[in-house]
């Protein structure tokens, strides 16, 4: 076999090697729902964050807009900072609310931010100041055991801790 | 007496055997500038070691993504996740079962062709001939192996993984019928580029490194007699093999330990 024939063999198969590795990362991994675009930063304080990881989505009705950055617990007031990056090309009031929410039964925890009616937007750095922590499934059958989830109206609002 | 003195010349052995093996090592990494230069050698020892390895990766790689997804659908269905599948699939292949199963594979394949080829040139007295014409046999034998090795291997794993995910698409879209929507979006949602398929990459090019030092090292210190080189080359399978599994317990353990 020839010297050329071998080089472009070998050159094949590398050839064939980089373009496994673009299907594993954009096709069968995050490369390419990472969205190399522009975000910004905001930050919500929840009291409690359950199971939300970094990288966890957040959604707006649904949709995915951007991802959990960092979570971080204040000791001063021993809340969970959560700080997430959200698509540059979506913006949300100042009076957005953000709740910690579950996919399915079983599913992950993300981030759901629920719009306002304020005029102005959050901008960079902004902190959320609406939060409903995450339900904790033990707080919530201890409250039905302990006959409080009748006063309590929504077992939501009572695992929950609205912060400034 | 003679016991503890048998423990003892067991232990030097043992000792003896280490240094001699790291010393072979430091001598390949001085020689792997020299052979660069040359580098028509490296190109045909990809050839030889990638390119002719690669039917046997992609069979046992779509091998293993059917009977993964497979196996896996039966568990899942009964949970409702049958969704999940290829995301169990991506992550088992990816993390582990991608550069494991294709190490050991590659060391079966090209490292017992490695070690066979250096100890038959060892046994017929060619490396004693190049010592004697002044040419450097690492240099111009068994670096050119080493860097076709390092080379190749990270290119198989990923093949390996990407032909399995393929495989296990085959299974579970196209046979099962797993909606196809679900199937790719969970798993890009929850497979990370450098964390998974990263830290594959480094568990594949590590154990590459492995296989190929092993079986240069066998195929080199073999006994120049036809058992001699059959023993190597058996030898050199059980050693990589066994480096393979313990190396990806320590990667493993250091690379996905944290959720």
């Amino acid at each position: 076999m020839g010297k050329r024939s071998t080089e472009a063999l070998v050159g094949l198969f590398v050839l064939l090697g980089l373009a496994g590795l673009v299907f594993l990362a954009l096709k069968a991994a995050n490369l390419g729902t990472m969205g190399g675009g522009a975000s910004y930063a905001l930050k919500a304080r929840f009291d409690n964050i359950g199971g939300l990881k970094p990288r966890a989505p957040v959604r707006a009705a649904g949709v995915t807009v951007g991802r959990v950055k960092s979570i971080v617990l204040d000791g001063k007031t021993f809340q969970g900072v959560v700080t997430f990056e959200v698509e540059a090309g979506y913006q949300f009031p100042k009076d957005t609310a953000a709740k910690i929410l579950t996919s399915g039964l079983l599913g992950d925890q993300y981030i759901g931010l629920e719009p306002g009616g304020d005029d102005k937007n959050l901008v960079a750095g902004d902190t959320v100041a609406q939060t409903q922590s995450a339900v904790v499934l033990e707080s919530l059958i201890g409250q039905f055991l302990t006959g409080k989830a009748g006063d309590a109206g929504s077992p939501g609002a009572a695992a929950s801790g609205a912060s400034k | 007496m003679d016991l503890v003195a048998r423990l003892g010349a067991a232990t030097l052995d043992q000792f003896r055997g280490w240094g001699h093996a790291a010393f072979f090592f430091l001598d390949l990494l001085r020689a792997v500038p020299a052979s660069l230069r040359r580098f028509g050698l490296v190109v045909a020892q990809v050839y030889a070691i990638g390119n002719r390895s690669l039917v046997i990766i992609c069979a046992s790689g779509l091998a293993v993504g059917f009977v993964l997804a497979l196996q896996m659908y039966y568990a899942l269905v009964t949970y409702g996740a049958a969704e999940s599948l290829g995301l169990i699939v991506n992550l088992a292949l990816v993390r582990e079962l991608g550069p494991v199963v294709c190490g050991l594979l590659f060391a079966g394949r090209a490292g017992t062709s490695l070690t066979a080829e250096i100890g038959l040139m060892k046994a017929g007295e060619q490396i004693a001939a190049m010592e004697l014409m002044a040419i450097d046999p690492k240099a111009r034998v068994l670096a050119p192996r080493l860097i076709g090795g390092l080379v190749s291997m990270p290119i198989l794993a990923v093949l390996f993984s990407a032909v399995g995910i393929l495989g296990a698409w085959v299974v579970a879209v196209q046979l099962i019928g797993v909606d196809a929507g679900n199937f790719w979006s969970i798993m890009q949602t929850r497979v990370d580029v450098w964390r998974d398929v990263g830290n594959g990459l480094v568990k594949a090019a590590v154990f590459g490194l492995i296989c190929t030092v092993v079986a240069l090292y066998q195929g080199y210190e073999t006994e120049a007699t036809p058992e001699g080189v059959a023993y190597a080359t058996t030898r050199t399978v059980v050693i990589s093999s066994l480096w393979i599994l313990g190396m990806d317990f320590i990667l493993t353990a250091l690379m996905f330990s944290t959720p």
